[in-house]
């Protein structure tokens, strides 16, 4: 598979999970594993630019698919604009959401470019996060959509 | 949480699923989103043999109009199911229910098929199959079948499916005039729901499935014919629990799922313009 724009690929058993291959095939270690039971979103990727909780998938159903984590973000030293939004507005305390967060942010924010504040607590309902309260999340979004400053 | 070693096979097309389904029997599983079986397979509460993965057969994931009903593949996902132009205008009631099943990363993956096969009572979409009363294409090695929503789903996570076949398309009358409401009761915002509703009202036509009120997905039967007789939504909700046996677990008493059950219908039946 390719995960951030570089090719990856490793003989696997069918029962590895996505986020194994990641942080143990591929040495990412950005992608965090919260739950482990698909309720979480600490493990949010995009899969073919979509988000997706891999704990949820075999690394086999991504074979040959583009993966994109955290780390496949920022621009050498220039962060995403949503990573520079989160950090603008204190969205994380401490920090383990967040790149499930980021990702999840970005995928809703290419499915609705402009969402109402509603629509980024919904398109968000998949991720938890124990320490911020989700306020400062949620600004962060409609920031980095440049709905609301 | 690791699943239990299994063999792995992706097919290609239709055919090549049941010729696997054939070969290996009672000891392979179809794997479409995986958003229901991986999570089973992690609890190992199943251990299948081998995975046949559908998940990449273009050929099963479209909506398409034919004459008086759309007609949807079974590898359609959540997110395209709730987005579609055609069943937003001809099936409002699917598009709503599919929207509020689990959150968007599960709606990426999981499939309507999926979410049908597994015949889950406590699924979203089951309710609002059942409420539009569409049916669903079946192959395997001796042909195609049709099988309507009410003969489909059998028991606890069973359908009329059998371990060779696969359900290849689900027809949903077209319905543009219809007025409907999906209702579903849960505490927190991703959570499956703990009683749900799919309410239908087509002319003189009258749908309710219901979610987690039996032990399979189940319409309100009691209730859709007391509409159908002229009852007031007030009247016919009473009936909604009729003759059913919902669980009883840490969500809610079998007693608070039928006051639910009373409660949700009678605000779809209203929102439905009854
Ligand atoms: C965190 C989370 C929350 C969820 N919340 C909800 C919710 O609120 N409401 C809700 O309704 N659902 C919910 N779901 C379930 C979700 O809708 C699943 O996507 C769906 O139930 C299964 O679809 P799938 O494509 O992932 O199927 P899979 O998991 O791949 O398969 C499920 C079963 O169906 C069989 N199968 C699949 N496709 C076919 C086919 N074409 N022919 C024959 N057999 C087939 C498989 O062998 C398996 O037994 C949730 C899931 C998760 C992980
Ligand atoms: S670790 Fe995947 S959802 Fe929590
Ligand atoms: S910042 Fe700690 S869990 Fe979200």
């Amino acid at each position: 598979m390719t995960i951030n724009d570089t090719e990856v690929s490793a003989d696997v058993e069918p029962r590895t999970l996505l986020v194994h291959f990641i942080r143990e095939q591929a040495s990412l270690k950005g992608t965090n594993i919260g739950c482990d039971s698909s309720s979480c979103g600490a493990c949010t990727v995009h899969l073919n630019g979509e988000s997706v909780k891999s704990c949820t998938v075999l690394a086999v159903q991504a074979d040959e698919q583009e993966v994109t984590t955290i780390e496949g973000l920022a621009d050498g030293e220039t962060l995403h604009p949503m990573q520079e939004a989160f950090r603008d507005c204190h969205a994380l305390q401490c920090g383990y959401c967040t790149p499930g967060m980021v990702m999840a942010a970005i995928s809703l924010l290419d499915e609705i470019p402009k969402p109402t504040e509603l629509e980024v607590r919904e398109g968000l309902e998949g991720n938890l996060c124990r320490c911020t309260g989700y306020h400062n999340i949620v600004k962060a979004v409609l920031q980095a959509s440049g709905s609301e400053s | 949480m690791i699943p239990a070693a299994f063999d792995y096979q992706r097919a290609d097309s239709k055919e090549q699923v049941i010729s696997l389904l054939k070969e290996h029997g009672d000891d392979a599983k179809i794997l479409a989103g995986g958003h229901s079986l991986i999570p089973l397979m992690k609890y190992r509460l199943a251990a299948p043999g081998i995975l046949v993965d559908v998940g990449r057969i273009e050929e099963l994931s479209y909506v398409r109009e034919e004459g008086d009903y759309l007609a949807i593949g079974a590898l359609t996902r959540h997110r395209e199911i709730e987005t579609n132009e055609l069943v937003l205008a001809n099936s409002g009631l699917l598009a709503a229910a599919t929207k509020q099943v689990g959150d968007p990363q599960v709606r990426h993956r999981g499939t309507i098929g999926g979410a049908l096969a597994h015949g889950d009572p406590a699924s979203d979409i089951p309710s609002a199959a059942l409420a539009l009363r569409a049916s669903f294409i079946i192959e395997g090695p001796s042909g195609e079948r049709e099988v309507g929503a009410d003969d489909f789903f059998t028991g606890f996570l069973e359908t009329a499916l059998e371990p060779e076949e696969l359900l290849t398309e689900i027809r949903v009358p077209k319905l543009p005039n219809s007025k409907w409401s999906f209702q579903k009761f849960n505490r927190r915002a991703q959570d499956w729901a703990i009683v749900g509703a799919s309410v239908l009202i087509a002319d003189n036509q009258c749908g309710v499935g219901l979610v987690n009120m039996d032990f399979k997905p189940i319409r309100a039967a009691s209730l859709e014919e007391a509409i159908e007789n002229g009852a007031s939504a007030e009247e016919a909700s009473q009936l909604a629990a009729d003759g059913l046996e919902p669980p009883s677990d840490l969500n809610a008493s079998t007693e608070y799922r039928s006051h639910l059950a009373r409660v949700l219908t009678k605000r779809g039946l209203q929102e439905s313009g009854k």
